[in-house]
């Protein structure tokens, strides 16, 4: 499924928090609504975006995996 | 042919250095600095990250926009320096050649150099100040110690200031009386300052933080919950934080240009590395026996910045570093002191007051505008 | 006047250099070191004249020499386990 994103964050190579926290800072810079691509290397990245998505309501809609980056997509709430 | 100047690390003082080398010398240099992950961090806001006094997302910034227009930004991990060749390899394969290199790469934490450090707290890092506040944030009552496990250790009035603050976060939080707080100090008293150390320790005194002297960490037992000192003493608790060993970044060991303990052989006056010339070191990074700090970060950056720029125009050096540090301590309940010194200067901290509290605050608020620039002297 | 200085595994000049201080800088290179290594600590500050022999007998180090020059003292401790 394509769909079609306002931003592509790469945080590869950068490890925990720091994945989290270039998304939290790029979202304030989207509209409510817009999705957002982030791509990392971090294993623990994983669990992270799923629990940051909980807690903050930016909802993940999609994960997925290729070659050791993880890619997930997400989308402000508002 | 511009010069080409290279700086390994975008804390304050590779942030700092490049800036004022490109302001100072324009199109005479190519000015690149080499960051491993393009973020530059507060590391001064993990304490209040961590005490729940701070949003963790006004720690971090794009490295990008604390540069100069015209300074060269490259993301990637410095893996090996060969002075003989002047080049720096890249880990995605890439090198670097120099005319002038500065070492600004800080430290690095080693968890693993503690026998049975398992999963002990720290707020030393971006995770840990965050893994700790959840934990904090948990905590119903205990017994808190707050040790030093290695020596060097960054920003010596950090485990200070944690534990008045940690005091007062116990009494806010309303579980104070089910609480006790210890710093567990490498030395015979609560700070490294002597005068300074008279000022915290009634504080220390009247809020009821205890001190145990001589203690410098050599051991946990995570299952045990103890936690023993190269002394040869155990003491238990129910929560430790510690502020883990210190070692120089990964491309000096790598290199051969660092001691036992990864630092570099750093001459104290002109910064350069004690055999290569053509090599500066800044900050954290060097092996003087000063305190590893921002500030010295602060200080050092334009004494080096200065120093290049003269090489590069075949000038005599004017600039030496004088051994000047600027830092704040918090003493809990809004006030904070300030330790002011040089080499030839020692601090006279004065009294604990709001006023240097706030500065401090002020300063935290106002530095990403301010200092990474050289906009503040 | 000159001494024959005590020749040592490792010498730290903290002279000046009031945090962290001579004493931390002394521990931090006996953790550093092998047994039987011998530091020494150029240290300008009063107080490390009884902060470092008092640290030595706790931690159960060998002070091996005080040697008092004008503006600083030498202090050499070997590292003893």
């Amino acid at each position: 499924m394509t769909v079609t994103v306002a931003r592509v964050l790469d945080c590869k190579r950068l490890s925990c928090p720091l994945p989290i926290v270039k998304t939290a800072q790029a979202l304030r810079t989207l509209a409510a609504g817009d999705l957002i691509e982030v791509l990392a290397t971090d294993p623990g990245s994983v669990k992270d975006f799923a629990a940051w998505s909980k807690v903050t309501g930016n909802e993940l809609v999609g994960t997925s995996q290729a070659d050791g980056v993880f890619r997930f997509v997400l989308k402000k709430k508002g | 042919m511009p010069a080409r100047v290279v700086i390994l690390g975008g804390g304050v003082g590779g942030t700092l250095a490049a800036n004022l080398l490109k302001k100072e010398l324009g199109g005479e240099a190519n000015v690149t600095v080499v960051d491993s992950t393009g973020m530059h961090i507060y590391q001064p806001g993990f304490l209040y990250v961590a005490l729940d006094q701070a949003n963790a997302l006004w720690l971090a910034r794009d490295e990008r926009t604390l540069l100069r227009k015209g300074v060269e930004l490259v993301v990637e991990q410095a893996t090996r320096i060969d002075p003989s060749r002047q080049t720096v390899e890249l880990a995605q394969g890439g090198t670097l050649a120099y005319d002038y290199l500065v070492l600004a790469t800080g430290s690095r934490l080693d968890r693993g150099a503690v026998a049975g450090y398992g999963d002990t707290h720290d707020f030393y890092s971006f995770e840990g100040a965050l893994r700790l506040r959840e934990e904090l944030r948990r905590f119903k009552g205990g017994r808190i110690l707050v040790g030093v496990a290695g020596i060097p250790y960054k920003c010596p009035p950090a485990p200070v200031e944690f534990v008045l603050m940690l005091e007062e976060y116990l009494r806010k939080r309303g579980i104070r009386e089910k609480s006790s707080v210890t710093l567990l100090s490498p030395l015979n008293r609560a700070f490294t300052i002597e005068s300074a150390s008279k000022l915290v320790q009634p504080i220390f005194d009247k809020q009821g933080v205890g001190l145990t002297t001589f203690f410098n960490v050599e051991s946990v037992d995570t299952a045990k919950h103890t936690v023993s000192s190269l002394e040869g003493e155990t003491a238990e608790y129910d929560l430790l934080v510690l502020v883990p060993p210190h070692r120089g970044a990964a491309v000096i060991e790598a290199s051969g240009l660092g001691d036992a303990g990864g630092w570099v052989p750093t001459d104290r006056d002109t910064l350069q590395h004690k055999s290569f010339e053509r090599i500066l070191a800044i900050g954290d990074a060097t092996d003087l026996p000063i305190s590893k700090s921002g500030s010295t970060a602060h200080f050092e950056a334009p004494v080096v910045a200065s120093r290049i720029a003269s090489f590069v125009r075949g000038t005599a050096p004017k600039t030496a570093y004088g051994g000047r540090v600027m830092c704040f301590l918090e003493t809990g309940g809004g006030r904070a002191t300030s330790l002011r010194f040089d080499y030839t200067h020692p601090p006279v901290p004065p009294k604990p007051s709001r006023l240097w509290h706030w500065a401090k605050w002020i300063f935290n608020r106002a530095y990403w505008v301010t200092i990474p620039q050289g906009r503040v002297g | 006047m000159t001494l024959t200085e005590t020749e040592v595994t490792r010498t730290i000049d903290a002279r000046g250099m009031a945090c962290p201080g001579p004493l931390l800088a002394l521990i931090g290179a006996i953790r550093q070191g092998q047994t039987g290594d011998t530091i020494a600590v150029l240290s300008s500050d009063a107080g490390s004249k009884s902060d470092i022999p008092a640290w030595c007998a706790k931690a159960k180090h060998e002070i091996v020499e005080v040697v008092e020059v004008s503006g600083h003292a030498r202090f050499v401790v070997r590292k003893t386990h």
